[in-house]
């Protein structure tokens, strides 16, 4: 746990190239040089689609194992955490530099599963409310490649009102035994550690009764369950907690002050694809079908020249542009204070909207393949599937209801909703037809 | 408008703000319905000595930016232009001027010093007739007559045609497609108003009729590279109108929620009600990606880049469409009163609706956008 053991991040460079990252022209270069000696030019196609069920188990289990290598590779070529400081072993290097990153990675593979949601919101909110030796012993392993990181946020009593958590942790002695089920965590199966938003305090209204655990996933007491989509797609979980015991030393922040952390959790979550924690090819990082496979899908359809078709290309063209160009406006908003944190909803908004119009173009543009394909039928197959999934663009990361919501009530001060379970003990609170009051 | 403006171009914004709020507020935008010209020549003319036609002209022929960046700083001005639903010929004269600085600097033709800087003083007004590829309609057919040129043909819509000093055209001539600067006053060249759907811009159509002028004082830049520059204003254009229609967007949009919170029905603000609220946060979506995406143009035309083009219609394909419904949302928060005469908002978005339709509409755009795409694909 010491940090003199570890292995020091860019120990395969010299101290002196370390040193010349503060330059971003510098960097950019070494970035370069290191991407296009050490990774995988990815194929287009591989990006294709929404969500889509591609890999057998074991393929899956390979790839988690490549991209934790390619993690371990940025860290030791000093490309791992830009933004994390040197005393957990990041970079301590700029937004700025993450971005030439990003920008530079485009084209190649990179530990997506490994981004999202590890390094934001998992290991964000451990550097901004973690105590310092919960620092120290997870951030340097989180950049290793490590630890991969879930969110034990939802829960199937709700998805939007997070705070409405039921998940029970109680206190006894130097420990908390939690109870409960935790949903929609993407690659649990395969993952390492968890942070778990729990209630400690049913007397209190709930935002006032939650607290913030560290949890390792193959602790005693944890049940996975791996939910099928309508697809057929594996990759989301669902855990049963039955009396999983944890350290008080691995309680994030406050005893009952789980929504100060929550509420960073809940903007660093949405922050996703304009942190400064998350290696990303640039514009590629959101979920949706990729509006660069329309002219493929079109040219497969034999309608690239229509002008019909062409008029579609052209309008999911401009929203990819449009999402793009909003997101740097936010990030830049939210960096220098000209936009409340909350704007972040803003850029959820925009691309959920954007993404399920772009997906009901690939339909469109496939016509009657899009329902009916066979094996051969190679871009135009499966866009039928992305369509039933569209949804889910609006739906996973924070419904964009709920963004309108933040949006209209936090961004622009109009009254909010009202709600029944404020200024009330949780107990108290209506939770269904079942215990209505 | 870009969220960070260092302190000069603040200083341009305000000054500007200011101005147009002093000299033509709404009540004067009204009046102004019934003036022929749509603006005043003084109030153009102090608008110019506030910078208005100076961004787009190099130093060396009297202009300049605050930032270093002359389109950039331009379409802060056009913003406010747009806040303000303000009167005057911003676009075209921008263009000509840009168009004129640029041939003095190839040093290739003749010289418009003069009307370059009756330009820059506001006193000369001169209208761009876009090309059909601008968005224009019509096209003018130049023979040459000894040291003459001889023009024929139409182009509308031109804004500001009628209160012109000159034109800026582009003719088919024997040696190819070359730009011309055609004073208002030669004879064989008349203008037939249009009826406009913004209360104060002013819109022709420009005829010529065998209208003959001196070859060496028309030509501007080298003869033949019309196509190129024509390209280069058009992007121009596209940056100031897109910037324009995200400050009338802006206005329109503060305008609607002020609105929403002291308009009361049922004993509640409008803004309480979570089928509103859910509109607005759309509009602001709306809003904040048309102000990104007009920023990202003006940046990318400005600095010259491979996606400029692309960029610029983008912003306009995007800023149109949506630019129209945030405006026609905004009517519907509003109820009745917001289809009155009486009522700001139709000032919003007549400017809306007159910069969606020039220079290209959403789905012309959106082909261009089409073909940049699947061209930078195929690159790639």
């Amino acid at each position: 746990m010491t940090s003199e053991q570890e292995p020091r991040p860019g120990s395969a460079v010299s101290a002196a190239e370390l040193a010349a990252d503060r330059d971003l022209d510098s960097f950019r270069r070494r970035a370069r040089a290191f991407i296009r000696e050490n990774l995988r030019a990815i194929e287009p196609e591989e990006r294709f689609g929404l969500m889509r069920p591609k890999l057998s188990d074991e393929e899956e289990l390979a790839a988690v194992a490549r991209e934790r290598e390619v993690q371990r590779l940025f860290y030791d070529h000093g490309f791992a955490g830009l933004c994390f400081p040197e005393e957990y072993h990041g970079r301590g290097l700029t937004p700025a530099h993450q971005r030439v990153f990003n920008e530079e990675i485009v084209g190649y593979e990179y530990p997506g599963r490994l981004q999202a949601p590890t390094f934001s919101p998992c290991a964000a909110v451990l550097l901004e409310c973690g105590t310092e030796q919960q620092k120290r012993r997870h951030l340097p392993r989180i950049l290793r490649g490590e630890e991969i990181w879930m969110q034990f946020l939802s829960e199937p009593s709700g998805g939007s009102d997070v705070a409405g958590a039921l998940t029970t942790a109680v206190r006894e002695g130097d420990e908390w035994v939690l109870n409960g089920s935790k949903i929609w965590t993407t690659g649990a199966w395969w993952s390492d550690w968890a942070l778990c938003l729990a209630r400690t305090n049913w007397d209190v209204p709930k935002h006032r009764g939650l607290t913030v655990f560290i949890l390792p996933l193959r602790a005693e007491g944890v049940e996975l369950h791996r939910i099928e989509m309508l697809n057929g797609l594996k990759d989301f979980c669902q855990e049963f907690l039955t009396d999983v015991r944890v350290p008080d030393s691995d309680r994030v922040g406050e005893v009952d002050g789980g929504w100060t952390v929550g509420t960073r959790w809940l903007f660093h979550e949405r922050m996703l694809h304009n942190s400064p924690f998350v290696t990303m090819p640039l514009g590629t990082g959101y979920s949706g079908t990729n509006p660069a496979m329309l002219v493929d899908v079109a040219r497969a359809a034999g309608t690239l020249d229509n002008p019909r078709s062409r008029d579609l290309i052209g309008e999911a063209r401009v929203l990819d542009l449009a999402r793009e160009a909003l997101a740097g406006r936010i990030a830049t908003g939210i960096r220098s204070g000209r936009m409340p944190d909350q704007s972040a909803a803003i850029g959820r908004l925009f691309t959920g909207v954007a993404a399920t119009r772009v997906t009901t173009i690939a339909f469109e543009l496939a016509g009657a393949t899009a329902a009916a394909w066979a094996e051969g039928d190679g871009t135009l197959a499966e866009i039928g599937n992305d369509f039933l999934m569209r949804q889910v663009s609006c739906i996973g990361g924070g419904t964009t209801e709920m963004a309108r919501n933040v949006i209209s009530e936090r961004v622009l001060g109009m009254p909010r909703e009202a709600a029944f379970d404020r200024d009330r003990p949780f107990r108290d609170v209506p939770r269904g037809a079942r215990n209505r009051l | 408008m870009l969220l960070e403006l260092s302190p000069d171009q603040e200083m341009l914004r305000q000054t500007t703000a200011r101005f147009l709020a002093d000299h033509v507020p709404s009540d004067v935008l009204r009046r102004l319905r019934a003036d022929d010209a749509g603006f005043d020549r003084g109030y153009w003319a102090e608008g110019a000595g506030l910078g208005w036609t100076s961004l787009l002209v190099d130093e060396r022929h009297g202009g300049g930016s605050v930032s270093g960046t002359g389109l950039v700083d331009l379409t802060v001005i056009a913003h406010e232009f747009g806040a303000a639903a303000a009167p005057g010929p911003l676009v075209v004269t921008n263009v000509v001027a840009a168009a004129l600085s640029a041939a003095a600097s190839a040093d290739s033709a003749a010289a418009h010093e003069e009307v370059l800087a009756g330009l820059l003083s506001g006193e000369t007004i001169a209208a761009w007739c876009p090309p059909p590829a601008a968005g224009g309609t019509g096209e003018i057919v130049g023979t040459a007559d000894g040291d003459d040129i001889v023009l024929t043909g139409v182009a509308r819509p031109v804004e500001a045609a009628g209160q012109a000093d000159c034109f800026l055209l582009t003719a088919r001539l024997p040696e190819g497609r070359t730009q011309l600067l055609v004073p208002a006053g030669t004879p064989g060249v008349s203008v037939e108003p249009l009826r406009s759907v913004d209360l104060t811009r002013r819109l022709g159509l420009v005829r010529l009729d065998a209208a003959r002028l001196p070859r060496a004082a028309a030509v501007v830049g080298e003869p033949g590279t019309a196509d190129e520059t024509d390209e280069w204003l058009r992007q121009l254009a596209l940056v100031i109108v897109c910037a324009e229609t995200t400050g009338a967007m802006q206005a329109a949009f503060d305008l609607t929620v002020r609105w929403a919170f002291e308009r009361y029905s049922f004993g509640r603000p409008l803004a309480s009600y979570q089928a509103l609220k859910h509109r607005f946060a759309d509009m602001k979506s709306w809003l904040e990606a048309t102000h990104a995406l007009a920023d990202a143009a003006a940046a990318a035309v400005a600095a010259g880049t491979p996606d400029a083009a692309e960029l610029a219609s983008a912003a306009k394909a995007f800023s149109g469409d949506y630019g129209g419904e945030l405006a026609q949302d905004c009517v519907q928060m509003h109820g009745g009163i917001g289809v009155t005469f009486e009522h700001d908002l139709h000032l919003y978005l007549r400017r809306i609706t007159l910069d969606r339709a020039l220079y290209g509409t959403p789905a012309d755009h959106r082909l261009r956008v089409a073909d940049a795409f699947e061209h930078s694909k195929e690159r790639a």
